[in-house]
């Protein structure tokens, strides 16, 4: 007989509640163990490399390694400071140091990115550095007028440290003013705030054409019977499996000037040989392109909803008296909400990055925020690159929790 | 869905257009992916249909485009076809020599992705597993993060890897460890959510009854959970292999002209001189995704009768 007040104990004698913790918490490192492996592989190809491109978003030393004179000065003098022979003569050391360094033309891409058409100043500038005699202000001014320019005095004070919000107020289309405060570009020349705006319209564009087709194709294959049902859910998933590449050489065939489209119109008289639509190469092709490769992530999340919702509701609906549009708008589409929730979501994040279809099809309009990422890469202006990718990646970010929380990702299913 | 006895003149209608419309949808859905078969046999290089084609004239079909998949990059196309033609195509053929890479790299991001994915997907499909949700966010992010980001990424990284333990050592760039290294990581978030999927059915007692017999846990894992989740695993390793076949961004950035894939020679083929050729290979890989899909298909059924769930 055991006494009932006493803990009770494991039969080595160990109290139940320590032990239970113990093999609770050996549950738990052995899951952790299981997941570890992945976990540091995904750390090293993914975070560690996106972390580091990032990184080079707010940090540039291209002029900062080269200008430490010119450091040293705006360091002693603070914001709004005229730049005196000091300074001057400060800048004349260093562009001596860049013509020995020969790197003149990198310090000068540095400053190039706030004032535009400076990189050719610091070039020809270092070229002469050796004939800089004192007073310095007067003889480099004598070398170029644009030395007493306060904007480069300013974008040079910015540029003295690696460490820079340069390249983000650069993509938000916003500059630096003489005095040191931030104002926005002239209209004419904000690109990037442009573009992002118009990859999300064209991604939400995209979205809701997506819904549109979906939405009805899903509804029949919800309410076939199942045999029939997955034959047709086939056509959904061929083009899910099938390449990228191919999907899009498809269209290109299909809608080009000389493609079966236009042939087909042409020959039915519908439009003359020289009227051929142009649907390809531009925004239009951009956007039938992109709704036929992301549909089937709409179909399915929806289909996936359908097919829990019982007919009955819409007959009792029906018995009632509610006319057919009725039961469809206040009975069967609230309860698709999770599926249309679900499927935009996917679709407008995948929408959102997209690069290769329209590099591929959307000629000179119809490139979005991802295709200048690239164009920026290949100019090498990094750092540029990586501001847009930050804010980009934010966005996506964004939508990727709020996906989480009203959908779950443990609900994203592939067929 | 069947027309109810009641419904009234414009229910009937609404009834026939609705499947009008959805007729439509299907074939917006898959003609473009049928148009290029029948045109990859175009004996003129234009990429619509002929007169001939038309006429179903046999003069206006050709098997030419498959030929020149064969010729294109070989060192004497025109030589006698035996046995050193058979060895030049292997050896230098453009369309061959990507096809190779594309299956090794494939391969090989295949196994990673799908071995390390499926470990993982146990560990996150215990109950007791700690940080569950963010730990599955950040393992899923490869598939929603843009992949010019990643590629961006890696471009950087990979020109000194060695820099996150503050030394220096080789590149990894223009070599197929990296690019086998991306395309694992791009193929994961499929594993994890194919292999997740199949572990919901899976029923743990089965585990503990292996284990109270005195099976070990890797005994156990071979025996009685692997022969379980298998067809969740493998349609895992198939999801895996076509991200790592189709993708082209990440090779465009990383990788050097030895690594060369299939869609990054039909990329150089659509940007630049596009030839009926890229007709053939999308022909060629329309009917692989053919077999991939029949594969899965037939895999979701089996797991789903081995688990006992009706298949729907």
């Amino acid at each position: 007989m055991t006494d009932t007040t006493a803990p009770l104990t494991t039969a080595d004698g160990r109290p139940l509640k320590a032990a239970l913790a113990a093999a609770q918490s050996r549950a738990r490192r052995k899951a952790f163990f299981l997941v570890a492996p992945l976990l540091l592989f995904v750390v090293v190809t993914f975070i560690i490399p996106i972390g580091q491109m990032l990184q080079r978003s707010v940090y540039h030393d291209g002029f900062s390694k080269e200008a430490l004179n010119l450091a040293a000065w705006f360091d002693a003098n603070p914001e709004g400071t005229a730049p005196d022979e000091a300074a001057f003569a400060a800048l004349a050391a260093d562009l001596r140091q860049m013509k020995d360094n020969k790197s003149a033309g990198e310090a000068g891409t540095r400053i190039n990115y706030t004032v535009p058409g400076t990189r050719s100043l610091f070039t020809s500038s270092a070229r002469g550095a050796d004939k800089l005699e004192p007073p310095f202000k007067e003889a480099l001014l004598a070398q170029d007028k644009k030395w007493g320019d306060p904007l480069i005095w300013s974008a040079m004070r910015a540029a003295s440290s690696p460490w820079t919000s340069d390249f983000y107020l650069i993509a938000t289309d916003r500059a630096r003013t003489a005095d040191g405060g931030i104002e926005q570009v002239p209209e004419k020349e904000r690109i990037y705030i442009w573009l992002f705006a118009k990859t999300f319209v064209l991604s939400a564009l995209i979205t809701g054409i997506c819904l549109l087709l979906a939405f009805p194709i899903a509804h029949l294959l919800a309410t076939l019977p199942m045999a029939r049902a997955n034959l047709l859910m086939i056509l959904v998933l061929l083009p899910f499996w099938t390449s990228l590449l191919v999907r899009t050489t498809s269209w290109i065939v299909l809608l080009q000037g000389q493609g079966v489209v236009n042939n087909i119109l042409v020959s039915l008289g519908l439009v003359s040989d020289d009227g051929r639509i142009t649907m390809i190469y531009n925004q239009t092709g951009t956007i039938i392109v992109m709704t036929h490769i992301l549909l089937p992530f709409m179909v399915l999340p929806l289909y996936s909803v359908m097919r829990t919702i019982k007919p009955s509701y819409a007959r009792a609906a029906r018995s009632l008296g509610a006319t057919s549009w009725t039961t469809f708008r206040r009975i069967y589409l609230p309860q698709t909400l999770p599926g249309i929730g679900a499927g935009a979501l996917l679709v407008f994040i995948l929408a959102v990055g997209y690069y290769i279809t329209p590099a591929l099809v959307g000629g000179a309009d119809g490139q979005l925020i991802s295709n200048l990422i690239q164009f920026h890469m290949s100019k090498s202006n990094w750092s540029l690159a990586a501001a847009l990718s930050g804010m980009l990646l934010l966005g996506v970010l964004l939508l990727y929790w709020l996906y989480d929380r009203l959908v779950g990702i443990d609900k994203l299913k592939l067929g | 869905m069947a027309l109810p006895v009641y419904a009234d003149p414009l229910e009937r209608a609404w009834y026939y257009a609705y499947h009008v419309i959805c007729t439509a949808i299907f074939i917006f859905l898959i003609a473009p992916i049928l148009i290029v078969m029948p045109l990859s046999f175009n004996a003129e290089p234009y990429f619509t249909f002929t007169q001939k084609m038309l006429t179903f004239d046999p003069e206006g079909y050709s098997m030419r485009w498959y030929d020149l998949l064969l010729t294109f990059g070989m060192v004497a196309p025109d030589a006698a076809r035996d046995g050193s033609w058979w060895a030049d195509v292997w050896q230098n053929a453009t369309w061959v020599k990507a096809a190779k890479n594309s299956i090794i790299i494939g391969f090989w991001s295949t196994i990673v992705a799908t071995v390390l994915g499926t470990l993982a997907a146990l560990g996150l499909s215990r109950s007791e597993m700690p940080f569950r949700r963010i730990i599955m966010a950040v393992l899923i992010s490869p598939m929603i993060v843009p992949i010019i980001i990643i590629a961006t990424g890696l471009f950087f990284f990979y020109s000194n890897p060695c820099s996150i333990i503050g030394t220096e050592c080789g590149r990894l760039t223009s070599t197929y460890t990296g690019v086998v290294l991306a395309h694992a990581t791009l193929g994961i978030p499929f594993v994890i959510i194919t292999v997740t999927a199949t572990l919901i059915g899976f029923d743990q007692s089965l585990s503990r009854a292996a284990a109270s017999l005195g099976a070990s846990p890797s005994r156990t894992f071979f025996k009685v959970v692997l022969p379980l989740i298998l067809p969740g695993v493998i349609s895992g390793a198939l999801f895996a292999f076509v991200t790592s076949f189709d993708e082209v961004v990440a090779v465009l950035f990383i990788a050097g002209p030895e690594q060369q894939t299939i869609p990054r020679q039909m990329w150089n083929g659509i940007r630049e001189a596009i030839s009926p050729a890229i007709l053939s290979v999308a022909t060629i890989l329309v009917i692989i995704s053919i077999a991939l899909l029949a594969t899965v298909e037939l895999l979701r059924r089996r797991s789903e009768r081995i688990r006992g769930v009706t298949p729907q």
